[in-house]
């Protein structure tokens, strides 16, 4: 293929755009809401209605200058660059970028998976000829188990320990909707009680169209109600002193890292929820194949192995090592972080 | 397999010993036999298969994994038994897993060249959680926090034994001990152990309260001998076979061959194990350099040569003289002595005393001068009786030695202390900086925990991952029982048993400890 169009710190040249930038820029396309690629500053925003309604409540009405919404499949022209959302299944509104540009095609999945989630628009597939991916969980042993199973290990902790509240470690944006929307659809019907930082993104969700049953905040909760209740924090607070309001709580972290015991037990973890939005290994794998990319280009995690994998294939591939802080599922923060009390 | 591996999965989750203890009960109570005696057997490391071992599992995985991928892998993960299962790219689960037993049966009996291709198709059958517990079933390489304690005393819980009962009988068992659990559910008699292979539970001390009971007692009832630091241990020697176990029943000798070779005569016997050249015994630490290893270095033989410092007899060859008093014990083991000349057992000497101000006197010289823990103070008419009998045998410890030491850092307990900060680093002044001395989570309340957690949090300077360093301003008296050199800290000495004695909230960190004044603590020997 010809030298691509897109430079390797994603910077589309012939529209003079970034995308997910992670210094404020004139014009940037974001693939979804999570801070590691949605920052407040940048100029004129391209993103999904849902995308822009998610950061405009994160960081404000005028985090950025001008905001452009682009709904899912709708193919936009700017210059002589087509630019289209396709669906990336991560969180809602999420998206990966397809753009084309003198017979060229070239896709960026942002962060993206592809089992069923109903809080965010399923996974579509699009083939290209340079395919920048993920790679958060870009090793063999990640193979992400069926999410409804770890719901039911959930609720069978849950009735054994009656008297105990389970607390559920997860991100404020995406994790905890999805997780909620799991127990719902696996037909738990009691309230579930809310850390002050999960209430404003939850209401965002229900308001664009996700139910999520009935939410109830944790403060101005006595200890007695909190009992055999399922409550949803985020990670840093469960381990900090808010989780003293709780009965003896079951503590709980529903992210892909979960799937190795070792760490979960060094890190104080009971009951691990192997819940992930991202591709797992065989994921990662099978959609390179299906985009017939020649050329792959690795970011946002584990590159080497992935990029092993692609050259074991006779794929052209590269890893971008673009510098970024991880919001989405990565390790376990200590700083204090949203704190309720 | 399935509720096998759900046991594993909780007890390497739940950080609380009592939930893992009635996890254990749940299951040896609700499983049958055999399965529940191999599941008892992997817990307590009494069960290992001679061909399984990590090697050929690795093996397995890399005919089907690509060698630089699970390298990786490995590397991320860091525990090779957890990269297998989680790895292994197969998964056709529709026929569950054999049996405990079953697998025990297919691990012994299948050949070195077919176990591979076993291997592979029970890893393709297994769930993934059960994958995780399969691999650590065959490997015996649990890391779940569990030790043989812990399931012996689920042992106790399940069946109303006492845990002293259970370890009385536990060493002359084999896999998968139906006999055992045919007692414990009370189908049938207590299992007939031959003596010499068994673990007699130990006869425990009470700590002497000086100002209650010394006036109570008469010195001439009694006898004193120094408190030995060491490690306690029983030697059961007969008709050539030696034994030696810790004060829990495990089994140690494999450790030291030095001691167990060298014993002449049969006997059981109860004593110290010490470390030292020609009777004198070195530090505790260096002790230590010989405790839980499976084998003993011959670096470790020749500068830590082990022995056993001897005070009592339980039996004098198959003559079991427990029942007898603590002054005819004695003259069985010092007539046995004579008879069997030893090179690595001595021992322990009679302390004469006129009365207890004078022990008092002999015990504050032995620690100043030589370091001793204390005195042990026993009846003459004692029988030798397992357990912790009250007023018969006595420890009578040198008062703790206290420093008024800075808190330096604070760092998250675990369990029901994971959002406090209760582990506690302190130091004390060298010239202007101070340095550290030791660490202690223990020796406070739970109101003076909060308050802690909370001077911590509004003190605090710096923070490492879980570690956070505060202002050098809070002052705790630290007791503990002894100081030793020590090259691994910048101090220098190293504590024995820290505590917190006092938290000084009225005291500046100026009026602190120097280290200087650290040196007199430390022990003479």
């Amino acid at each position: 293929m010809p030298a691509p169009f897109l430079d390797r710190d994603l910077y589309v040249r012939p529209i003079d755009a970034y995308i997910d930038p992670p210094v404020p820029r004139a014009r940037a396309i974001i693939t979804h809401g999570h801070a590691d690629h949605a920052r407040s500053g940048h100029g004129a925003v391209l993103a999904t209605p849902d995308t822009i309604a998610i950061m405009k409540a994160r960081y404000g009405e005028d985090s950025a200058r001008q905001f452009q919404a682009l709904e899912f499949d709708t193919p936009l022209v700017v210059d002589d660059v087509t630019i289209t959302l396709k669906p990336a299944g991560h969180i809602l509104g999420s998206a990966q970028v397809l753009m084309e540009h003198q017979g060229q095609r070239i896709v960026v999945t942002g962060d993206y998976k592809r089992l069923p989630d109903r809080t965010a628009q399923p996974f579509e597939l699009a083939e290209c000829d340079l395919l920048v991916t993920e790679a958060t969980f870009g090793l063999p042993v990640f193979q992400h188990p069926d999410p409804l199973d770890e719901i039911g290990r959930l609720l069978r902790s849950a009735a054994a320990f009656p008297d105990r509240a389970h607390v559920i470690g997860c991100y404020a944006l995406g994790k905890a909707q999805r997780v909620i929307a799991l127990l719902r659809d696996a037909g738990y019907d009691a309230p579930i009680y809310l850390h002050g930082a999960m209430i404003r993104l939850c209401e965002l969700y229900i308001a664009r169209g996700i139910p999520l049953g009935e939410l109830k905040p944790t403060l101005g909760t006595s200890k007695t109600e909190l009992s055999g209740q399922i409550v949803i924090a985020p990670p840093s607070a469960i381990k900090d002193r808010w989780s003293r309001r709780l009965p003896d709580p079951v503590l709980a972290v529903a992210s892909g890292w979960m799937s190795v015991k070792q760490r979960a037990r060094q890190s104080g973890v009971e009951l691990p929820l192997v819940i992930s939005d991202h591709a797992d290994w065989n994921e990662l794998r099978q959609t390179i194949a299906e985009t017939k990319a020649g050329k792959i280009w690795v970011t946002h995690g584990r590159e080497d192995a992935l990029v092993y994998h692609c050259r074991q294939q006779g794929l052209e591939a590269e890893p971008l090592n673009i510098q970024a802080f991880e919001e989405g599922e990565e390790g376990e923060p200590d700083a204090p972080g949203e704190s309720e009390s | 397999m399935r509720r096998f591996a759900q046991l594993m999965e909780l007890l390497a989750l739940t950080p609380s010993r009592n939930r893992k203890l009635e996890a254990l009960t749940e299951y040896f109570r609700e499983t049958p036999d055999p399965d529940r005696g191999f599941a008892l057997a992997i817990l307590t490391g009494a069960l290992t298969f001679k061909n399984v071992k990590p090697a050929i599992l690795r093996d397995v995985v890399l005919a089907e994994v690509d060698p630089h991928l699970f390298a990786l892998s490995y590397d991320y993960v860091g525990d090779l038994g957890e990269t297998i299962a989680l790895i292994w790219p197969h998964h056709g689960g529709t026929e569950p897993l054999p049996s405990l037993s079953d697998l025990v049966e297919l691990f012994n009996m299948t050949s070195k060249t077919e176990l591979p291709r076993l291997i592979g198709s029970l890893l393709t059958r297994a769930s993934i959680n059960e994958r995780w517990a399969l691999v650590k079933f065959a490997t015996g390489a649990l890391r779940i926090g569990v030790n043989a304690r812990l399931a012996k005393t689920a042992l106790a819980a399940m069946s109303g034994k006492e845990l002293q009962e259970i370890e009385e009988v536990w060493n002359g068992l084999t896999v998968p001990y139906t006999d055992l659990f045919d007692w414990l559910s009370g189908k049938a008699g207590r299992p007939e152990i031959d003596h010499t292979a068994r673990f007699h539970p130990l006869m425990l001390s009470n700590p002497i309260d000086e100002d209650k009971d010394l006036e109570k007692l008469d010195p001439a009832d009694f006898v004193a001998e120094w408190k030995w630091d060491g490690i306690r241990v029983q030697l059961i020697a007969s008709k050539g076979r030696v034994s030696l176990f810790s004060r829990t029943g495990d089994d140690i000798a494999a450790a030291f061959p030095d001691v167990t070779e060298s014993v002449f005569g049969d006997a059981v016997l109860d004593g110290e194990l010490l470390v030292g050249p020609d009777f004198e015994p070195l530090p505790f630490n260096d002790l230590q350099q010989r405790l839980n290893r499976k084998v003993a270095a011959a670096k470790h033989l020749a500068d830590y040569p082990g022995f056993i410092r001897v005070y009592d007899m339980l039996f004098d060859g198959d003559e079991d003289i427990r029942a007898l008093p603590w002054s005819e014990r004695r003259q069985h083991l010092e007539n046995w002595f004579d008879k069997n000349p030893q090179t690595r057992l001595d021992l322990s000497p009679v302390l004469s005393y006129r009365d207890w101000e004078d022990l008092a006197e002999i015990r504050r010289r032995g620690a100043a001068e030589q370091g001793h823990e204390g005195v042990m103070v026993k009846l003459r008419a004692a029988p030798y009786l397992p357990g912790r009998p009250k007023g018969l045998w006595y420890k009578w410890k040198r008062d703790p030695n206290v420093v008024d030491a800075i808190l330096m850092y604070a760092q998250r307990g675990h369990g029901k202390r994971s959002s406090f900060y209760s582990d506690y680093t302190f130091g004390v002044w060298k010239g202007n900086e101070i340095v550290p001395i030791g660490k202690a989570y223990f020796g406070f309340t739970d109101e003076e925990l909060k308050q802690l957690d909370k001077w911590v949090r509004n003190n605090t300077v710096a923070s490492f991952g879980p570690v956070r360093e505060v202002s050098k301003e809070l002052v705790f008296e630290v007791a503990f029982d002894s100081a030793q050199q020590s090259g691994r800290h910048k101090s220098g000495i190293a504590l024995r048993f820290p505590r917190i004695n006092r938290i000084r909230w009225d005291k500046p960190a100026s009026e602190a400890a120097t280290l200087d004044e650290m040196q007199v603590f430390l022990t003479a020997t």
